[in-house]
């Protein structure tokens, strides 16, 4: 008989099968890629990277290049923090780029002054009564065209069985249509002066910030986050320990729906116009944001501080090929080779952990 | 309260025209471990499947402590206190211990519908006093199931058992995919169990094994209990005639 102070199967507690969480090798490829920039800018540009060196500040750091960093980032990351939750259930995304496109114009529509420079507001697709309304009816506008859908993905992906892909793919041709129908291709443009403050300088980041926290403490404190990680680790067992796991996929779709939404409503704050274009291979963008972050596309592993991680890579990689003067087909070479390098070197530590239990 | 935990009667369940359990009788005292035998096909499976409410039977009634039941579904089972340890483990490979045992049924420090917050300490003590129960020793319950051996997967599954106080433990071939020692371990928990008085039921291919564990043996063949015997009265060269129908048991005469 096994002697009853070792554990099952006679093993004992090995303390080098305890997790090193994921996000803190992310954190450290995020340094990695910093101290290279930095090397590089000391070498070829004779500057600093991150850090102020022609005392243009008060503090160390460069804080232009870092606000850069993180304000290019943050209306994507936004929609991140939606698809990071799908990706966690083992589905995914491909339609949040179109819908925002799609909701940026409907909100817009509805955000429209009704005079700009004393003359009637050139751009205005409605008719006066829809014409400087108060902030909160795009708000809400916005953030019910996206949730609505997202509540379409997850329940044909919950209900009708078809396969998050398809369905995603689907929406993605979708919204891009009536992006493109709303006004018949035309931007929509001259928000009210509410509106616009919504996305004005920094508030992108302060709201990507509040969401990125406030989703994290969701995805790992309240049931709704547990029971999103149960459903990408085996669906099964779930459904099989009582969690409605259908209800619960919609909800996961809708909120990410929603936060699409929201982008929408920052983005076309920030830029005052709708265009139908917006928003385009931005789902790609939030995937790979995820994908760098340690979020695995087979369901089950990753979290919202890695997919914020994640996205700080993209913006770093993004603002070093700019500070080092090298073009845009560089930037994207790189990160093309960065997401599969990322997600090569996560199979490769799976397959080692596994070996070792 | 009547001593008898599980009683069922003339369980039937047929898909389309396939027989698959007829009419069975079957009785369950408090305290009592049962095995199922039976060759594969024979209805053992069917017949757990209808009193855990996975399926729903075609007729025939389950009384369950002292009351009817039709349970619609395992979750409806579950709350009534059957625990069933799955042929297939209902593990989240991501998760850790406590959070795989409270799967679906949490303890919650606040409510607010999906957005309830989990009170992890209480699970945290919950799942440690039901470990301590089984006398399943785990070295961490923080690492998650993927880090662990098969033997702790199902310690981990047969500890929910433990964890809930149910009345009633249903195991599906616990040790099917196990090793010697990890199988010697789970025969333990089960020792357990019975010392502290579960009900269990057991379905089992393992001759040795069910000799061992069970008070009493019930044979299924073709969709009928064929067989009642008790441990003490029985061997396995009886029991594999029962099972391949060489013998059938005389109160069981005329039914296969």
């Amino acid at each position: 008989m096994a002697d009853k102070s070792h554990g099952i199967g006679g093993l004992s507690f090995d303390s080098s099968k305890r997790q090193w969480p994921n996000e803190i090798n992310v954190f450290f490829a995020l340094i990695l890629i910093v101290v290279i920039f930095e090397i590089l800018g000391a070498m070829v540009m004779g500057q600093s990277f991150l850090f102020d060196s022609n005392d243009r500040f008060d503090s160390i750091f460069n804080e232009a290049r870092l606000r850069i960093i993180i304000l290019q980032v943050a209306i994507i990351g936004i929609i991140a923090i939606g698809v990071t939750q799908v990706i966690i259930t083992a589905g995914i995304d491909l339609s949040s780029g179109s819908v925002l496109g799609a909701t940026a114009m409907i909100v817009m529509s509805f955000a429209q002054v009704a005079e700009v420079n004393g003359n009637p507001n050139p751009k205005a697709l409605f008719g006066p009564a829809f014409l400087d309304l108060p902030v909160i009816i795009p708000i809400l506008v916005g953030l019910a065209v996206g949730t609505l859908a997202g509540v379409i993905n997850g329940a044909l992906v919950a209900f009708a069985r078809i396969p998050p892909f398809i369905v995603t793919l689907g929406m993605m041709l979708f919204a891009r249509g009536v992006a493109l129908w709303w006004s018949d291709g035309r931007p929509v443009s001259f928000p009210t002066e509410t509106y616009g403050l919504i996305g004005k300088g920094m508030t992108p980041v302060y709201i990507f910030i509040a969401l990125a926290i406030l989703f994290h403490f969701i995805m790992k404190y309240t049931v709704y986050g547990k029971h999103t990680y149960a459903i990408g680790s085996n669906e099964d067992a779930a459904r099989m320990s009582g969690i409605n796991v259908a209800r619960h996929l919609v909800l996961v779709y809708a909120i990410a729906g929603m936060l699409a939404g929201l982008s929408a409503i920052v983005i076309t704050s920030k830029n005052l116009t709708a265009q139908s274009g917006m928003g385009f291979t931005y789902e790609l963008e939030a995937i790979a944001m995820a994908v760098i972050g340690g979020v695995s596309l087979f369901g089950g592993r990753g979290s919202i501080i890695g997919t914020v991680i994640g996205a700080l890579i993209i913006g770093v990689i993004t603002s070093g090929f700019t500070f080092l003067r090298l073009g845009a087909y560089y930037q994207e070479m790189a990160l093309g080779c960065i997401i599969v390098g990322a997600v090569a070197l996560d199979q490769w530590q799976q397959k080692r952990a596994a070996s070792r239990s | 309260m009547s001593d008898i935990i599980l009683e069922t009667k003339n369980l039937t369940k047929h898909y389309g025209g396939v027989h698959a359990l007829e009419g069975a009788d079957f009785i369950l005292k408090r305290g009592e471990h049962v095995a199922i035998m039976g060759d594969n096909g024979a209805g053992k499976s069917t017949f757990v499947r209808q009193i855990t409410g996975v399926e729903q039977r075609t007729r025939g009634t389950v009384i369950f402590d002292g009351e009817e039941v039709n349970f619609s579904g395992p979750i409806d089972a579950r709350e009534a206190g059957i625990e069933t340890v799955f042929q297939t483990l209902a593990l989240a490979d991501h998760l850790d211990v406590p959070d795989n045992l409270f799967l679906g049924r949490e303890i919650f420090k606040f409510r607010l519908g999906p957005f309830s917050i989990l009170d992890y300490k209480a699970m945290r003590k919950a799942t440690l006093a039901g470990l301590e129960k089984t006398a399943v020793k785990i070295p961490n319950i923080n690492n998650t199931i993927q880090n662990m051996s098969g033997g702790q997967r199902q310690c981990v599954a047969i500890a929910r058992t433990a964890t809930f106080a149910s009345k009633l433990t249903i195991m599906d071939e616990p040790t099917a995919a196990l090793g010697v020692q990890e199988t010697a371990q789970v025969e333990n928990i089960i020792r357990t169990l019975k010392e502290q008085g579960e009900s269990l039921i057991l379905v089992s291919h393992n001759m040795r094994q069910v000799f061992d564990l069970v008070d009493r043996i019930v044979v299924f063949r073709r969709g009928r209990i064929v067989a009642n015997l008790d441990v003490k009265d029985t061997d396995g060269q009886d029991v594999v005639a029962y099972i391949t129908g060489a013998k059938t048991g005389a109160e069981f005469e005329g039914a296969a």
